[in-house]
């Protein structure tokens, strides 16, 4: 190891990238374009508020009251509203139902649409150029990179968020899960459940 | 445009790689890119499809080369130097060198649960009837814009059926070119795999996009 001690956090050892980003922020900020505290608020909210969270007390809902998954499936933008949950990116948004015969898988090939009141913003493997061009051609494949297999017979349905309608897979309610309450359903709900590249987690896996 | 953002079908090596507990951000600097480009939307007065057209507009490779939030931040200094809110010397400085432009809005943090509430819905009232229903048989279109479109190429020419109908919609193509909203109906359409991928393609696919009218023609 060398002795020669750090310098002080300057320039140097911040990226490209990063340089880039200060720069126009400072730019920005002093023109008195943006207000520093509107972007920390941004940040904290679809850091710590506005996650997928949502999405699984809305699906563990459908599941323990019949009336509402009705409403649901008919028109999710007021069903999810109910819950509290509207706005950027979740203007518009569809319920799809999973079934023992027909499995629905989320994309957008064109860019990263995702129901951001619901789920929160995307991960980056969704972005990604393997899923956004595999989804749509291959979705099996992509299920095996997920680690998990559906039944040859089972259909799927893959939708390609190219408008600003936005989807959200209601998962299938694991079985052994009768008499649960929602607040213990929706611990079975996972993300990628209900983007159609996972399965929602079993009861023993949450005792 | 066809462009490196249209990606559906697209040969790709190598798996889709998710990420055990992956926070929403990985760096300082995404936080600031995704929080910059919401707020700066306001005062820039740009629509989405504005934004879209600007990190898309660029080489394949180049689009291809940078991460999410790298592209997040090329499209919003093309925004901004092409509206002459900033200037690129200023970028270079890294600090204010000329006047600001005069804006007539601008985000402030008692402002952002009523922005991120209303969010940006693009049904409008509808004008004309609806020229296709539910179970109609419609051919995609064959285009090749250079400016920004909704089509992905892997439909273009392919036959599928009107599955929903959707409403009416902003129509991202005018939009984008900031020669109006042009709202047009818009529809789920749904093809077959093998309408898209050939005898070889898996049995039990079948693919949805959605489609603004003028993409559509009957079959």
């Amino acid at each position: 190891m060398s002795d020669h001690h750090h310098h002080d956090h300057d320039h140097s050892e911040l990226s490209e990238t990063e340089l880039r980003v200060r720069a126009l922020e400072t730019v920005l900020t002093e023109k008195g374009y943006v207000d520093p505290a509107a972007l920390d608020l941004l940040i904290e909210t679809y850091e710590s508020r506005v996650g997928p969270r949502n999405g699984a007390r809305v699906v563990a809902r459908a599941w323990n009251d019949p009336a509402y998954r009705i409403r649901l499936l008919e028109d999710a933008t007021p069903a999810i509203g109910e819950l509290g949950y509207a706005g950027r990116q979740g203007e518009h948004i569809i319920a799809v139902e999973n079934t023992p015969d027909l499995h629905n898988m989320v994309v957008c090939t064109l860019c990263s649409c995702y129901p951001w009141p619901v789920l929160g913003l995307p991960p980056v493997w969704y972005k990604s150029a393997p899923y956004r061009s595999k989804a749509v051609k291959d979705p099996r494949g992509v299920l095996g990179d997920f680690g998990f297999e559906l039944p040859a017979t089972t259909k799927i349905r893959v939708w390609d968020s190219t408008a600003e309608i936005r989807y959200l897979v209601l998962p299938m309610r694991p079985a052994g899960t009768d008499g649960w309450s929602e607040d213990r359903l929706a611990e079975l709900v996972t993300r990628d459940s209900m983007i159609g590249t996972g399965l929602p987690k079993q009861p023993r896996e949450v005792a | 445009m066809d462009g490196g953002q249209d990606m559906g079908g697209v040969p790709w090596s190598g798996p889709v790689m998710p990420e055990p507990d992956e926070p929403p951000f990985h760096a300082e600097w995404e936080r600031r890119a995704f929080a910059l480009t919401l707020a700066m939307s306001m005062p820039g007065g740009w629509n989405i499809d504005m934004s879209r057209f600007a990190r898309e507009d660029r080489p394949p490779a180049e689009y291809r080369s940078l991460s999410y939030y790298q592209i997040w931040l090329a499209g919003l200094e093309r925004l901004v130097l092409e509206r002459q809110l900033i200037a690129a010397d200023e970028v270079a400085a890294g600090k204010s060198l000329h006047p600001a432009k005069p804006v007539t809005r601008r985000l402030t943090s008692d402002g952002v649960a009523a922005m991120l509430h209303r969010g940006g819905p693009t049904e409008r009232e509808v004008t004309r009837p609806a020229r296709f229903a539910v179970g109609t048989r419609v051919r995609a279109k064959t285009i090749n814009p250079p400016t920004h479109t909704r089509l992905p190429g892997y439909v273009r020419g392919h036959v599928g059926t009107i599955q929903r109908v959707l409403g009416y919609h902003v129509f991202p193509d005018s939009n984008a070119t900031g020669k109006g909203e042009d709202p047009q109906w818009l529809y789920t359409v749904t093809f077959n795999g093998a309408e898209l991928w050939g005898k070889d393609s898996d049995p039990t696919l079948d693919v949805s996009v959605d489609a603004w009218e003028p993409y559509l023609d009957p079959a």
